[in-house]
């Protein structure tokens, strides 16, 4: 499928899932994911970062796409959005790392990895950003996400209506993000 | 987590949307003006004068600086909050407002005799004029700022500074109702340092508040 073809497909989609419409929008990221991975990999390359971080940046970068996704202009073309959003997301892992100071940029300078569709399972900064939420939304994340029960199970196993259970993952994504952003301090 | 699992815990946190960006930029500003409104009716007061002044080309020329400046700072700031888009044909729309305090200040030398200049300067107000504009632009302000959370910035002080400048924009047209201070020379000088607190204030603000 050409590149323009793709970003229109996307824009249908997240069009869609602005209407709330969920099988358009896991059908989106899941789209966007294997594009996002090879370009955090790119980076991650040539700015002499740790392949790993990679897939640290591309769940950052999904999760400012939630978060922001109101902000996405319908009339404008999807992909510059996609695009800054993601750039300012390798920006700020880049900044962080500059901080803890690894790896020189010589190391990677020459590794530039095809597109992949494996899903890393290296231990990830997310799990460390959730060990950090509080005991109540950790108990939540990990029921929805880890353990992959849906909000009914979770809500009747954690004692809490449905509505509470989604405007408490609600804010414990946003707590992620946030913990994301400060690198985890 | 896995990133198909987050893509999961995503897919579950879905809502439509209900009121997009720019919409919520736009109420959130009508409801910081409407606070501001009130305040003037209810503490500060129009100038007693209005209707007579109503003819005079010193008070629209207020108006005219004041309200373009909120034009152009209200196309600027959501789109410094959008990602993706550009926002510099609207950064060079605020040259408007500039352009017009010039000629407003120039026509002012030419037709009043220099030993008046700093008479019309200093003016009779300019207190209220620094309390009164910032104390009017935040309710928009702060309409604002939670309004541009819903963005994201790439620059986020820049964001909330452009926020200021709206807000102060808004805050001074109202402003302009009560003060009976006319002169160009007046407005580019007070107007001017009470929109660069609250737009001070707005970058402080957005740097806090509108990093993501």
């Amino acid at each position: 499928m050409n590149t323009r073809r793709l970003e229109e497909e996307w824009e249908d989609l997240m069009r869609a899932a602005l209407t709330g419409d969920p099988s358009a929008y896991r059908r989106l990221l899941v789209s966007l994911t294997p594009r996002l991975r090879a370009v955090a990999r790119r980076d991650c390359a040539r700015l002499g970062m740790d392949q790993g971080e990679a897939e640290d940046v591309v769940q950052e970068v999904l999760l400012a796409i939630h978060l922001k996704r109101d902000s996405w202009d319908q009339t404008r073309p999807f992909a510059p959005w996609l695009m800054t959003i993601a750039r300012n997301k390798m920006i700020d892992a880049r900044r962080r790392r500059g901080k803890a100071a690894t790896t020189s940029i010589d190391d990677f300078s020459e590794v530039l990895p095809a597109e992949s569709d494996e899903d890393p399972t290296d231990r990830l900064d997310l799990d460390r950003m959730i060990e950090k939420l509080g005991t109540r939304q950790r108990d939540l994340v990990r029921s929805l996400s880890l353990e992959g029960r849906s909000v009914q199970e979770t809500a009747r196993r954690l004692d809490m209506t449905e509505g509470a259970v989604r405007v408490a993952l609600h804010r414990a994504l946003k707590a992620l993000a946030t913990l994301f952003r400060e690198g985890g301090q | 987590m896995k990133t198909d699992a987050l893509i999961d815990t995503l897919v579950t946190d879905l809502a439509p949307t209900r009121i997009g960006f720019r919409r919520m930029v736009t109420l959130s500003l009508i409801a910081g003006a409407v606070v501001s409104a009130l305040v003037f009716v209810l503490a500060v007061h129009a100038r007693s004068d209005l209707s007579a002044m109503a003819t005079s080309p010193r008070l629209w020329f207020k108006f005219a600086v004041t309200g373009s400046l909120a034009i152009a700072a209200f196309g600027l700031a959501p789109r410094l909050a959008t990602p993706g888009v550009s926002a510099r044909r609207w950064a060079y729309a605020l040259l408007a407002p500039v352009a017009m305090a010039l000629l407003g200040v120039m026509a002012e030398c030419l037709s009043a005799p220099s030993a008046q200049w700093m008479t019309r300067l200093v003016g009779n107000y300019a207190v209220y004029c620094l309390t009164l504009i910032p104390l009017l632009s935040l309710g928009p302000l702060i309409a604002l700022i939670l309004a541009l959370r819903g963005g994201a910035p790439e620059n986020p002080g820049l964001a909330g500074a452009a926020a200021g400048l709206l807000a102060s924009g808004v805050g001074s047209t109202i402003y302009a109702l009560h003060c009976t201070d006319d002169s160009p020379l007046f407005v580019v000088a007070w107007y001017s340092l009470a929109m660069a607190t609250v737009t001070l204030a707005g970058f402080f603000a957005g740097k806090r508040w509108l990093r993501w």
